[in-house]
């Protein structure tokens, strides 16, 4: 593996509630380097919540802690806003869940993109309309002319995640945080989405970080898995030895999916102990 | 290419370049004169059924409480008003169609010459108040907004409240009694100075019925000078109440907006928060604040008797509750006829400026 781009001690994430501080990351660690790393588990696990704090996109009243928290050697936390803007975007990206929501529904595909590169220098027009037309080709959507003067509500499900990905990605970050980037996609759309993400993480070397509550989706798709529960990291694993895991909870996750051909008995309920919390 | 790739039928394409542009248009604008015809025809029986119905007594309004009978039963005569309701509705929707809304018994001037000078007093109140409140409403329900619970939040919505809960005509007094009575900043009650009056009489041409635009238009700067003195008190307080309403809408709606995951993706994009805020969230918000706003624009149109008995403001307002005391009931319809007309009017604006700032709604 080589030097780590990202570097995670103790990350936590607190939201100070009227019934005392909940923590909705408790002590986060990991590392990723240009490789594909998953983050798994079920809702309220804390999975996004970890994405969008190394970004410093937590809102108040939410507030992050970590021991160390680089990017590429540069500690985040306590960044001024206009440095962290010139990592935000152009260094590290992500992609969301649902281009529904995820896309400005007033402004065009084109305008959208073209802003994420005018916001990091000034590139002339003729060279953001080459580098959208040449990002759009590169999610394979097959008439980028058109589609960069169209509205996100006059896409499809999976050209609008599409198009999400080309605005994310057009800056050429070296590190994307992709939260559930398939989850609100029909199925038939799902593996194709996912194939261009793939193919566009290889191909530049980036590193990735996926988060999904898909088991199976993460195994097939990344290098390493992290398996988070209640907010902590309780199993990391490679991804091709998966079905070793030793955590009850990984193995409770594994066992909750249902096998084409398997039997017609009722899927196993997901246990949870309280001992786990602190694994 | 799955078969989800193919785009759906309302694509862009279809809907910008589709060979079904024009009759769309046409087809709206039939739309809209229907609904025009539709809502004036329920407005008049409505409101002539009330005119009718209302315990007041147009002849004698006229002729007074020492005519003699006959001279009562020669005026109702000559009014109209002995013939069954039907002839009388009837009759009276063929003058209307015509252009003819009748003689009001006030003025004892045709009505449509009486709103032709009315309406553009209450037109340049009403315009100039909204254009008050937007531009100081908006920027002040953003700030609202972003700073959620913090005390530029508590300032704006303590002045918006006070807006909310003052009575219009205790604010207007008050603020002619300090401002023009006290302080002489402002002028006072009424459109002009009786001096400047006549100047405006004799020397500007009547272009729009704005007093302010025709005196420019006329270069009579003086006179220009005393309308702005005139209008800058009535205008500001009605301003103000704009202000509170759409301040206080723009901060829920602004709110809503700043939660939404485009304004999350507008940052992780690296775009500066300024521009999250005025450009994305706003963007957005503008599309429920345009109905907000055309609302506000058109109850200040209705006239707004208050503020207009106040200042001596002589508008469409003042206007109507004059006549409705005096029972000249052409007056009371006419003027409710515009105000109604005004209604569908603005409803056709704010149907136009949707499209323009909502691609969906295209």
């Amino acid at each position: 593996m080589s030097a780590p781009l990202l570097s995670v001690r103790d990350l936590t994430v607190t939201f100070d509630t009227r019934r005392g501080p909940f923590e909705a990351v408790r002590g986060v660690s990991f590392d990723v380097g240009r490789e594909r790393v998953g983050i798994v588990g079920e809702s309220g696990s804390g999975k996004s919540m970890t994405g969008r704090a190394i970004l410093g996109l937590v809102r108040p009243p939410g507030r992050v802690g970590a021991s160390r928290l680089t990017f590429d050697g540069t500690e985040l936390p306590g960044l001024p806003e206009r440095q962290m803007r010139t990592i935000r975007g152009r260094r590290i990206s992500m992609v969301m869940q649902d281009p529904r929501y995820s896309l400005n529904p007033v402004m065009t595909v084109g305008r959208q993109i073209a802003e994420a590169l005018r916001v990091h220098g000034r590139p002339s027009r003729a060279e953001i309309r080459k580098r959208s037309l040449d990002m759009l080709a590169e999610v394979q959507i097959r008439d980028p002319e058109r589609v960069l003067t169209a509205y996100p509500h006059e896409l499809s499900g999976g050209m609008g995640q599409r198009v999400m990905i080309a605005m994310m990605l057009v800056t050429q970050p070296e590190l994307l945080i992709a939260d559930e980037p398939t989850s609100a996609l029909d199925v038939t759309v799902q593996l194709e989405v996912l194939r261009i993400l793939d193919d566009l993480v290889r191909r530049r070397g980036m590193g990735l970080i996926f988060i999904s509550h898909d088991l199976r989706l993460v195994s097939t798709f990344c290098d390493r898995v992290l398996v988070m529960y209640r907010g902590r990291i309780v199993e990391e694993i490679k991804a091709s030895l998966l079905h070793q895991a030793q955590h009850p909870y990984t193995q409770g996750l594994l066992n909750c999916l249902p096998r084409i051909g398997g039997g017609h008995e009722a899927l196993p309920t997901l246990q949870r102990q309280d001992a786990w919390n602190d694994a | 290419m799955t078969p989800a790739d193919i785009e759906n039928p309302r694509g862009p394409r279809r809907a910008r370049f589709g060979s079904s542009g024009l009759p769309r248009v046409m087809k709206r604008a039939a739309g809209f004169v229907f609904s025009l015809a539709i809502t004036l025809f329920g407005l008049l029986l409505v409101t002539f059924l009330i005119a009718r119905v209302v315990p007041l007594d147009p002849v004698l309004a006229v002729v007074g409480d020492r005519a003699t009978q006959a001279q009562y039963e020669a005026a109702r005569e000559a009014m109209g008003l002995d013939r069954p309701l039907p002839v009388q509705f009837v009759e009276y929707v063929g003058d209307v169609v015509t252009g003819d809304l009748g003689r009001s018994n006030l003025t004892s001037r045709p009505v449509t010459e009486d709103i032709r000078r009315a309406f553009p007093a209450t037109l340049e109140l009403a315009t100039l108040a909204t254009i008050i409140g937007v531009m100081l409403g908006i920027p002040a329900g953003v700030i609202g907004a972003v700073n959620q619970g913090r005390w530029p939040d508590h300032i704006i919505r303590v002045v918006g409240l006070l807006g909310y809960s003052m009575p219009v005509f205790w604010l207007g007094l008050v603020a002619l009694l300090i401002f023009y009575g006290q302080l002489g900043w402002t002028a006072g009650p009424g459109r002009l100075d009786v001096s400047e009056q006549f100047t405006y009489e004799l020397e500007v041409a009547r272009r729009t019925g704005s007093v302010i635009i025709d005196s420019a238009l006329s270069g009579a700067w003086d006179v220009f000078r005393n309308a702005l003195a005139h209008v800058v008190l009535p205008a500001g307080v009605l301003g103000y109440f704009s202000m509170a309403y759409i301040s206080r809408m723009t901060r829920s709606f602004m709110l809503e907006q700043l939660g939404q995951e485009y304004v999350t993706a507008a940052r992780v994009k690296g775009v500066p928060e300024w521009r999250v805020v005025w450009v994305h969230a706003l963007g957005n918000a503008m599309v429920p604040l345009i109905t907000v706003i055309v609302l506000s624009y058109a109850g200040l149109l209705e006239g707004s008797v208050l503020t207009e008995t106040v200042f001596a403001w002589p508008g469409l307002g003042l206007y109507i509750t004059q006549a409705l005391f005096a029972a000249d009931f052409n007056a009371v319809l006419g003027g409710t006829l515009v105000i109604g007309a005004m209604f569908i009017v603005l409803n056709l604006l704010s149907d136009i400026l949707y499209t323009i700032v909502d691609p969906r709604a295209r």
